[in-house]
């Protein structure tokens, strides 16, 4: 919510749910008083559909949910995704399906993220493991959401929401934000959709001299629906574009002792604070095992895991899901290495021991 | 009736190709026509307003204009609406609904938005159906009417769209018909005018899906059924009970003086201001 609040979001939509509430308290409380807008709207549809009209109208923008209302999410993600509109979305994994295990941690939601809304659509989602990358995460996701207009999603589990730990907040000046990118030619040359180079059309807000058509429809470069192959091929190809060429710089993660390692983990979120524990009572025993923790989970990294996966004999998974992400790890290793997964749904923590259980069956 | 002409094309858009997709004797376009008239004598500029639609024909009346336009999901618009008006108050913020759009998928957005007076005009086209679909019945659609849907006659009440947003708290309701377009006209202004959650129902045609199945031939025919069951609030006063059954009342029904979700907003900003002042 700090984070939020520090890169520049002044308006907040949002439906009480466990456990994403405290987000949702603390932006009520501290909006109005920064001269923003807190609204609690009447479900999690009209929430993000109340941050999309914000962010149309020139305001950062966001709302925070946990799995249910992002299941009702998912059709405003596919309104922001195909009219490019920034907007930043925080869902608070719980056990599911449906209503499931409300104050328990899971990550249950991750190809929900990826793939929740229907249609071909590319997404961004951060995966913070620790309060401090909860604040830098969030930073980064309204960045990102506004150089790419895109929706971004952070990915967090109950778990790392309702960690109370220490952090050190960098002073405001010390914070990057980046700026949705705005037309400079005058309203009558201005052609809302046309990609100028970069992929990413310059956005005005409503109110600022450019009228335009923004709809969920499939559109051309003047806004207007369009059904003709040879302008909704180039569009969709576009969206995935104007990601896709940054990959090499969306590669985030940390690794941890991966310079002799050849049993590597691949883990996000709480169970990466687990993991780097399990690695480190592995290594006291002789083991050379190394860890890499995503903080973005799409785009998949592909370029930094397969690199380990170069150096590795085995990667291990463990997640608290039954096997989303290392379906990611499956699909780019292409037979480099042996890949091992450790599934967790009892919805209770994945423990370090558990984690060292598996790296000692697979040293065994 | 030149000049008249004149005032639309100002205020549509050349870069959108016309025709436009609606069927012959649609009465979005008669609308849309009213809406243009009314906002060119509202005084507001075209940069200032922001005309927001759901989905169904009538969500298709923002491409056609040039103002900001937004064309939202089904049953929605008064959601991105709210967003709209909040962050950017000094933005006139008209929404156009169909009434499947409006009163069923959108139904709980239409009575939140009017519970909170969220400063939006919001304006129902009812056509009594879902037109671009295919012609189901709609939470609209009288009792015992064939549609697609209830090809055995529909066996739902409707909803009265004008009471529904009453009880919701709207601080302005009226309605209209189109065949009623100066009627229609000078509502919009109204609406546009009230500060608050403004309604305004206009009973429409859909001689494609809805006039066939329902015994009315044609748009015309469909157009003076409007003439021969609506009467202004003004004449029914002096009506009985007897000669009002089954007329629609058109004109304005309430209109009433409240605070707004922006208001009430501001001064608890200013509050809090003043409190952070003080230590």
């Amino acid at each position: 919510m700090k984070g939020a609040l520090a890169a520049g979001c002044r308006f907040f939509a949002g439906y009480p749910i466990t456990p994403a509430s405290e987000i949702t308290h603390g932006m009520a409380y501290e909006l109005p008083r920064l001269g923003g807008v807190f609204i609690q709207m009447e479900d999690e549809i009209a929430s993000l559909g109340a941050v999309i009209g914000a962010s149309l109208a020139g305001a950062k923008a966001m709302t925070a949910t946990s799995g249910p209302g992002f299941s009702l999410m998912q059709e405003h993600i596919g309104f922001a995704s195909i009219a490019e509109v920034p907007c930043v979305v925080i869902d608070v994994m719980r056990g599911g399906p449906s209503t499931g295990v409300p104050t328990h941690p899971s990550q249950g939601d991750v190809m929900q993220a990826r793939w929740g809304t229907h249609g071909d659509h590319p997404i961004i989602v951060l995966a913070p493991s620790s309060v401090a990358e909860c604040f830098e995460l969030t930073i980064k996701a309204f960045n990102l959401s506004e150089k790419y207009r895109t929706p971004v999603i952070v990915l967090a589990d109950e778990m790392v929401v309702h960690t109370r730990e220490k952090v050190l907040l960098p002073s405001p000046d010390e914070i990057e934000l980046v700026e949705r990118p705005k037309p400079t030619e005058p309203p009558e040359w201005f052609v809302p959709y046309r990609d100028p180079g970069t992929g990413v059309p310059p956005m005005p807000s409503f109110g600022d001299g450019y009228r335009y058509h923004v709809t969920g429809l499939l559109h051309d470069e003047r806004g207007y629906p369009t059904s003709r192959a040879d302008e909704v091929e180039p569009f969709i190809k576009r969206l995935f574009q104007k990601i896709s060429q940054d990959f090499d710089e969306l590669q985030w993660g940390e690794t941890y002792y991966t310079e002799d390692s050849t049993l590597n983990i691949v883990a996000f979120g709480s169970v990466a604070r687990a993991a780097l524990r399990a690695v480190k009572e592995a290594r006291a025993k002789g083991m050379k095992v190394g860890l890499l923790k995503l903080l973005i989970l799409f785009p998949f990294m592909r370029r930094k895991v397969t690199q380990l996966m170069e150096s590795s004999s085995t990667i291990l998974v463990p997640e608290m899901n039954m096997g989303q992400i290392s379906r990611e790890v499956k699909r780019v290793n292409q037979g480099r290495c042996r890949i091992e997964t450790l599934n967790k749904v009892a919805h209770e923590a994945m423990t370090p021991e558990e984690i060292l259980g598996k790296i000692e069956e697979i040293y065994g | 009736m030149a000049e008249r002409r004149h005032i639309i094309y100002d205020y549509l858009r050349t870069t959108k190709r016309f025709p436009s997709l609606w069927c012959p004797g649609c009465g979005d376009g008669i609308f849309l026509g009213a809406l243009l008239r009314a906002i060119d004598k509202s005084g507001y500029t075209k940069d200032q307003i922001v005309l927001v639609s759901g989905i169904g024909c009538s969500g298709r009346i923002t491409a056609y204009a040039d103002f900001n336009t937004l064309h939202t999901t089904h049953g929605r618009a008064l959601t991105f609406a709210t967003g709209i008006k909040l962050a950017k108050p000094e933005l006139k913020v008209i929404a156009i609904m169909g009434d499947g759009d409006a009163i069923a998928i959108g139904g709980n957005h239409f009575i939140h938005a009017a519970r909170r007076n969220i400063e939006i005009t919001a304006i129902v086209i009812n056509n009594s159906v879902y037109g671009m679909t295919g012609g189901q019945l709609s939470p609209a659609t009288p009792l015992e009417m064939k549609t697609a849907t209830s090809p055995y006659g529909n066996l739902e009440n409707p909803f009265d769209i004008c009471n529904l947003a009453e009880a919701a708290g709207s601080v302005f309701v009226a309605r209209s018909a189109v065949y009623h377009v100066m009627l229609t006209e000078k509502l919009i202004s109204k609406a546009i005018n009230k500060r608050g959650f403004a309604v305004l129902e206009i009973i429409s045609q859909c001689p494609t899906q809805y006039g066939r199945r329902v015994g009315l031939s044609s748009a015309a025919e469909m157009m003076k059924w409007q003439r021969d069951n609506t009467v202004t609030v003004e004449k029914a006063k002096g009506l009985s009970e007897e000669e009002l059954r089954g007329k629609i009342r058109i004109g304005v029904l309430v209109d009433k003086e409240a605070l707004t979700y922006q208001q009430r907003l501001e001064s608890l900003r200013e509050s809090l201001k003043e409190q952070v002042g003080a230590v």
